[in-house]
């Protein structure tokens, strides 16, 4: 292995993986050679990203510097912190999920539709991945425009101007961050080579920006071009209004990445883009960043309540938990950052779920309306079972995966102030009747004409479920393997605050 | 130097032939071989730094690493150019060999307008370029649209020369030295005289005239649009990226130190360029009047190199004139194949030509500024170049936002390309050769490789001084 970790190391394998495969999926011509081929590459990676856990040897872990834009300063520096590790487990997990639990939907071009599903998925990796501004600003990007084929292409009637409009904000998020970027590059030091000769004037690499002494001013400014990007892909109130009309238009599958992953993108980059390079702008807007963050919490409850269209709650909900990590982040407590570090992982995790059950609704019965479903238990009393752990995962009972995260950031954001604790905390109230609400119409009560033809999930989908379901009950009870994994990334993110 | 002289012989050559070759094919073979050895010829002098014939020029042309880089820039992509709508000549009119001359005379003219070290050759050059587009856009003879659009071009290309003329006239008067070398004026220039800056504002709104920016910009849609659209695809992109170069030499040298005097300027206009170029190209139907917009908008992205002049500008001019350029000729050479040039003509060409969809989706993806692309380090480069200068950073947040608004009219293409229907099945069969889908992926595989790997273009810029 240590031979081998000269040439690749693990984040290599999980960026290039899924790059190399995506792009031989487009050659794929047959539907079922596609699906097989693409879930076995996500099933591979999935392999990779686990055995990556039990090294905690440095060549491993972290490539080599190559140069990658010599003139300035701009290297392809890959690395996995825990920080990385938890999130491209996550994404490394949410393929194969998605993937198997979708086996059964056809699409037109379905080699073009798997091979712009891996490319999202490098792009993802790359984001966790690198060490590098510049590469970071690629691979930002990168992820989006996949995502944007997969959903203006297959998504719903409305699909072209949804996915446009979640374009079109992300895209003027990332300029406004690439301004940012460039001011910050310009106040970094010099590079040189072993020799001493000059190489460029700059640099792009993380430890130049981490070590970057900016006044208080400068910090203001920046700190905004840098959070809006973030917030608009968190997405955080009042960025938030591409989100449900994109969750509802994208085809299943995008929607599963869009939500259980790349929403993740947002929170990862604050953590490791936002908070440390500008510590002081951070408890300058605390407030304002954390009072956006509830108050976001409390309207996308409040809406997720009076919601008629299954997507659209599931959608809304999910702003509310997103609005939770990122006012958990901004409270700066150890407690808070690292139930955040576990929601990310539980959040991605359950909504998928969600998404699959939704999905299933809408494709036997071909309406999302929650008013128009009903007494689907008895024609499918498994699913509902399975839909039930998940919807109670994501109400965060004890027991599930979710209940340790939000515990922690409820008691971060306690610590931080009492009032923003206890309105948030109503979020949460809102969250069980919307839920329950939802269970209780969708699922019991009598069949209808529509429901009545209602059948059990496929046994991929059920298999899918019932992995979702054990992860909620394992990492339910067994947190404590993800606190180990990103203990270093929470000591090091509070160091740049004492 | 190699370039100057070996455009002008061969396009006397062209035009000779034109009299003699009754065969349509043999001028297109003429002038990519020609152009193919020009190249090579300039590829050589910036490698060794010393040009096949020595002139005593006296200094009026200089030439060195930099200006060599960007005439290597200009013929290659002229080659490119030719490659994919060499052809395409043919289907303007009878005189195939003369449109060829033209255009050599036209490259003659940018070689001499990127190394002028005196405002005479200035002037020479940029009438060397203009007169031969006169013609270039009024060759479509049997067109009302092109003949309006050549005398238009020509009545404004005429008055913004008078106004050059005008320029140069007072800041040859106003002169201690009485010289017309750039670097004269340049020593001279410690707290602008009068003369002098009554002379710089008017060269500076001549040569805003040539490079199309705001305010003076109108002539631009009307002569893009109405010009045969081959041609309009080297005026929009090679000539434009030549003039602009001018643009950017006249200053640099000849005002360089007093910039904090003009920057404002130079600030109205790129934020005037930025914001018309772009809003008005949202509104366009037809896809070859947004192309024109959008070089203008386009436009407004390279007049950062003139706003922050330093050697993160001088990299940016170069990546820009290659991306842009690129990008756009590989545009317009689709578009001259289809026979609607409206968006909706572009509806569904993703299912009937697969490949031009693809590299089409290259190109605007390039002009938008998506990473992995050329176009996006050169518009990295150019908000480089202008945060680095420090003054007016408020432009560079409306540089992004324009650049978010360019997102919008350049991804109604890839929309109408990939997800929306057919109308008619005329594009079906089209008569696309296996030569012209090769040369899209080698320009599009260019487009990729100087957006991954820049260096390998301005690595040029240092190889000597």
């Amino acid at each position: 292995m240590d031979k081998l970790s000269e040439w690749v190391t693990f984040p290599d394998l999980l960026i290039w993986l899924p790059l190399v495969a995506g792009l031989v999926s487009f050659t794929l011509r047959k539907e079922k050679q596609v699906k097989i081929w693409s879930l076995a590459i996500s099933i591979i990676i999935l392999v990779v990203s686990l055995t990556s856990l039990f090294y905690t040897n440095d060549h491993a872990l972290n490539s080599a510097p190559w140069k990658w834009i010599t003139s300035l300063g701009a290297g392809y520096t890959i690395g996995l912190d825990g920080l990385g590790r938890i999130l491209t487990l996550l994404t490394a997990v949410a393929f194969p999920l998605i993937f198997g639990s979708t086996y059964r939907n056809t699409y037109k071009d379905s080699n073009v539709f798997h091979g712009l599903m891996l490319l999202t998925q490098a792009g993802l990796m790359g984001v966790f991945c690198t060490m590098d501004v510049l590469a970071f600003y690629f691979f930002w990007e990168l992820a989006l425009i996949p995502v944007y084929f997969l959903c203006s292409r297959w998504g719903g009637e409305k699909r072209i101007a949804a996915t446009f409009k979640f374009f079109i904000y992300t895209f003027t998020g990332s300029l406004l961050m690439l301004v940012g970027i460039i001011y910050l590059y310009l106040q970094t030091g010099p590079v040189y080579d072993k020799v001493g000769t000059l190489m460029s004037q700059h640099s792009f690499s993380i430890s130049s920006f981490y070590a970057l002494h900016l006044t208080g001013h400068q910090q203001n400014w920046l700190f905004w071009l840098f959070f809006i990007a973030f917030a608009i892909k968190m997405p955080v109130f009042p960025f938030h209004t591409w989100q449900p009309d994109t969750y509802e238009q994208a085809p299943a599958a995008a929607t599963m990445v869009l939500s259980g992953v790349m929403v993740k993108m947002g929170v990862f980059a604050v953590l490791r883009w936002l908070i440390p390079v500008f510590p002081l702008a951070t408890i300058r807007f605390e407030y304002i960043v954390i009072g956006l963050s509830v108050f976001g919490m409390l309207y996308a409850s409040l809406i997720a309540m009076r919601q008629d269209d299954l997507k659209r709650l599931v959608a809304y909900s999910s702003i509310a938990h997103i609005g939770l990590m990122c006012a958990a982040i901004f409270s700066i407590s150890q407690v808070g950052m690292k139930g955040v570090m576990i929601q990310m992982f539980s959040h991605g995790i359950n909504i998928i779920g969600m998404w699959i059950v939704v999905d299933q609704i809408e494709k036997q019965t071909g309406v999302r309306k929650i008013s128009q479903l009903g007494g689907i238990a008895h024609r499918a009393p498994v699913l509902t079972l399975l839909l039930v752990v998940i919807a109670l995962a994501n109400i965060a009972l004890p027991l599930t995966n979710a209940f340790t995260g939000e515990f922690m950031m409820f008691s971060g954001l306690f610590k931080f102030n009492i009032w923003f604790t206890a309105a948030a905390g109503l979020s949460i109230i809102f969250a069980a009747v919307y839920t329950l609400n939802m269970i209780q119409k969708v699922f019991y009560g009598e069949t209808n004409l529509l429901t009545a033809g209602f059948r059990e999930i496929g046994w991929q989908g059920m298999t899918v479920l019932s992995l979702i379901v054990t992860i909620i009950f394992v990492m339910g009870v067994f947190p404590q393997p993800v606190f180990d994994l990103t203990r270093d990334t929470v000591t090091a993110i509070l160091t740049r605050f004492k | 130097m190699n370039a100057i002289l070996l455009t002008a012989i061969w396009g006397v050559v062209l035009m000779l032939a034109g009299a003699f070759i009754r065969n349509k094919r043999t001028p297109v073979y003429m002038a990519i071989a020609g152009l193919t050895g020009i190249l090579v010829a300039n590829c050589i002098e910036l490698k060794t730094g010393e040009a096949f014939f020595i002139m005593d020029v006296k200094d009026m042309l200089h030439t060195n690493s930099f200006n060599l880089t960007f005439l290597t820039v200009v013929l290659g992509c002229t080659l490119i150019f030719f490659l994919l709508s060499g052809r395409d000549f043919e289907k303007v009119g009878v005189n195939v060999s003369e449109y060829f001359a033209l255009v050599f005379f036209v490259l003659c003219g940018i070689s001499i307008a990127a190394t002028f070290n005196t405002l005479l050759m200035l002037f020479i050059g940029i009438e060397i370029i203009s007169i031969p587009l006169y013609i270039l856009t009024g060759s479509d003879k049997r067109n009302l649209k092109s003949n309006e659009a050549a005398l238009k071009y020509f009545l404004m290309g005429v008055f913004s020369t008078g106004i050059m003329l005008m320029g140069i006239a007072f800041i040859y008067g106003g002169n201690d030295s009485g010289s017309f070398y750039i670097n004269h004026i340049n020593a001279g220039a410690g707290k602008l005289l009068p003369m002098i800056a009554i002379g710089m504002v008017l060269l500076m709104i001549a040569m805003s005239f040539k490079v199309s920016a705001a305010p003076f910009h109108f002539w631009t849609p009307d002569v893009y649009d109405g010009a045969p659209t081959v041609f309009t695809s080297f005026m929009a992109t090679i000539v434009k990226v030549g003039a602009f170069f001018a643009f950017i030499r006249l200053f640099e040298n000849s005002f360089g130190k007093v910039q904090d005097q003009w920057q404002k300027l130079i600030v109205i206009i790129t934020a005037s360029t930025l914001l018309i170029g772009n809003l008005t190209a949202v509104f366009q139907q037809s896809v070859k009047r947004m192309l024109a917009y959008s070089s203008i908008a386009q436009a407004g992205f390279m007049l950062f190199a003139l706003f922050a002049m330093n050697e993160k500008a001088k990299e940016g001019i170069i990546l820009y004139s290659a991306a842009y350029s690129l990008a756009t000729i590989g545009l317009f050479a689709i578009l001259v194949k289809m026979k609607d040039y409206t968006i909706e003509g572009f509806n569904g060409l993703a299912k009937q030509q697969p490949l031009l969809a693809l590299t089409a989706t290259i190109f605007l993806l390039s002009l938008t500024g998506i990473p992995l692309t050329a176009g996006f380090l050169a518009k990295f480069y150019m908000l480089m170049a202008a945060v680095q200068n420090g003054h007016h950073t408020w432009l560079v947040i409306l540089a992004v936002l324009c650049a978010a608004i360019s997102a919008y009219y350049y991804f109604r293409i890839i929309q109408a390309m990939y997800f929306k229907e057919a109308v008619n099945k005329e594009n079906d069969n089209w008569p696309i050769s296996a030569s012209f889908k090769a040369m899209l992926v080698v320009t599009a595989a260019i487009i990729i490789l100087l957006g991954i790997f820049p260096d390998i273009l301005l690595d040029w810029i240092y190889y000597y001084i």
